[in-house]
């Protein structure tokens, strides 16, 4: 089993959903963070003082999925969060040792 | 004596207008300043309002406007005794004394609330209190009889102002850069970042401000008539004029014209039309409102040329566009607005005005800095104006007030997200 994590522009997670939910995907975990890559912060001028600010507001979005699968759902990630443009983001994939559905006590791929 | 209802009907709607600013700055000064600061900003702009409205009814009234003294008033209406009588000199007046005892008194709130934006994010609660009632009797008491009083010695040396240029913001100006100067820099300043952490009420307070200042201008023609109505118009015409040369200043020298440009060049264009208002012609308002937006906009960089921490710029704008008005009327004042005034350099009057006004804004800034700059280093000596550095990491808010205005509060400041700011331009 893999996690897959995806760290995208905030207007691009309607896209990056529905295109997940398209592929066949059952859930997902989203959140608000905030750093940056490449592509460094942005300035604000207050009366003429200028103001660095480095972090940039992004979301943060993971996916559990049985391991055959992760290519593919990297794949369905990176072309719907694509714009082309500096600050997409970047989608790893880490290993996953367990999984349980706290309900039922499932474990493994059967819990995901 | 004879009062008119229509006069007084208006004088009365114009104090609640007045009164009506202070809460206003409070807004305007509250989102300028960090998130943990924004209470302790509002909090001293609010108690401003209790301690003058006491005060001014037990014997600052009094002081500022009754008597036939040169430099200051007497206690003939202390505690408003004898208040059927109209202030010394103010015998022509068609409202009724107590009326204009309570529109003085709204100007006489606003005065001191104006300093708390140089001294923001590090006074502490109990010192502005003691502070702020020492300053009006001793400092803003002396000067208004000065100015609006007839017997005052600017008054009759002939100098004008029609509202307050020199009296409030000139003065507040001149007192804030000396409490600053006392007080020392914000912890971190100029390195550390201080972001305005909620625009939005830096705008709603200067839309209030920008509202209250009819009252303050149009009502300081003590009557409903031409001359108000002229106070009216050029107070909203230099406004504008203004709010468009601090925006256009930054498009230029910054590349954007901001929400908190727009903001501080309608306040830059209040401030220099206040003394002005009673004595120029509406296009001269817009030569002051223009003259009033670039000066102060670059004004705004000096703190961080000269080094002094006057947060929220009560120098770059009352300070300078208070001056800026005052001597501007020296060209601009023209008779055909009021018969009363003096013609300017531009209405063949001379320099004769321009040389009062000057004298004026000297004299009031100053007094008014050096006696501020004592008494805050008394007053410092004595209990301690502020507050310990581990407060002030704090915010004023949860150290002088035990409340957080926002959850999260220490986020909102939006510090986590902001690493440098680099020099002013």
């Amino acid at each position: 089993m893999k996690l897959i994590t995806a760290i995208i522009k905030p207007f691009k997670l309607d896209d990056v959903k529905s295109a997940l939910q398209a592929f066949g995907i059952t859930g997902m975990t989203v959140s608000e963070a905030s750093g940056f890559g490449r592509q460094r912060g942005h300035t604000e001028v207050y009366r003429g003082a200028e103001y660095t600010v480095d972090l940039v507001p992004k979301v943060r979005l993971e996916v559990l999925v049985d391991s055959p699968e992760a290519d593919a759902v990297i794949d369905v990630i990176v072309k719907a969060a694509s714009t082309g443009s500096i600050g997409d983001g970047k989608v790893w994939s880490t290993p996953v040792d367990h999984v349980v559905r706290v309900r039922t006590g499932e474990r493994g791929v059967d819990a995901i | 004596m004879h009062f008119d209802t229509g006069d007084t009907a208006w004088i009365l709607v114009a104090s609640a207008l007045v009164l009506l600013m202070t809460p206003g700055l409070a807004f305007f000064y509250g989102g300028m300043v960090r998130g943990k600061n924004v209470l302790g900003m509002l909090a001293q702009n609010f108690v401003t309002m209790g301690i003058v409205s006491v005060l001014w009814i037990t014997g600052v009234y009094s002081l500022a406007f009754n008597g036939k003294g040169k430099w200051i008033g007497d206690l003939h209406q202390f505690g408003l005794n004898h208040i059927w009588q109209q202030a010394t000199g103010f015998e022509a007046l068609t409202i009724p004394p107590l009326v204009f005892c309570a529109f003085q008194l709204m100007f006489a709130i606003i005065t001191p609330a104006l300093i708390t934006g140089g001294s923001a994010d590090r006074m502490k609660f109990s010192a502005w209190i003691i502070f702020s009632a020492l300053w009006l009797v001793i400092v803003y008491a002396p000067v208004a009889h000065w100015v609006f009083s007839p017997s005052g010695w600017l008054f009759k040396l002939g100098a004008e102002d029609f509202a307050g240029g020199t009296v409030v913001h000139a003065n507040a100006g001149a007192a804030a850069l000396a409490l600053v100067l006392v007080l020392g820099k914000r912890k971190g300043w100029p390195k550390e970042r201080m972001r305005p952490h909620n625009v939005p009420f830096v705008l709603l307070g200067a839309g209030l401000l920008w509202f209250g200042w009819f009252g303050f201008n149009a009502g300081s023609a003590l009557g409903a008539n031409t001359l108000s109505a002229f106070a009216f118009v050029n107070t909203n015409t230099a406004t504008g004029a203004a709010l468009l040369a601090w925006i256009l200043t930054e498009k230029i020298r910054d590349g954007h014209a901001t929400t908190l440009g727009a903001a501080s060049g309608a306040v830059a264009g209040l401030v220099a039309i206040t003394p002005a208002c009673g004595f120029v012609s509406p296009m001269g308002s817009i030569a002051i409102g223009i003259a009033a937006g670039v000066i102060c906009c670059l004004a705004t960089g000096l703190k961080t040329k000269l080094g002094f921490d006057d947060a929220l710029d009560v120098v770059g704008v009352h300070l300078i566009g208070g001056i800026a008005g005052a001597l501007l009327i020296g060209f601009f004042g023209t008779k055909l607005t009021n018969s009363a005034g003096a013609n300017g350099l531009f209405y063949k009057g001379g320099s004769t005005l321009l040389q009062h006004q000057a004298v004026a804004v000297l004299a009031v800034v100053a007094y008014s800095f050096i006696v501020t700059y004592i008494l805050a280093k008394v007053l410092d000596l004595i209990m301690g104006l502020r507050i310990s550095e581990e407060d002030e990491v704090a915010g004023l808010d949860l150290s002088q007030h035990a409340e957080t205005a926002y959850e999260n509060s220490s986020f909102s400041d939006g510090s986590r997200f902001i690493t440098s700011q680099q020099s002013a331009k």
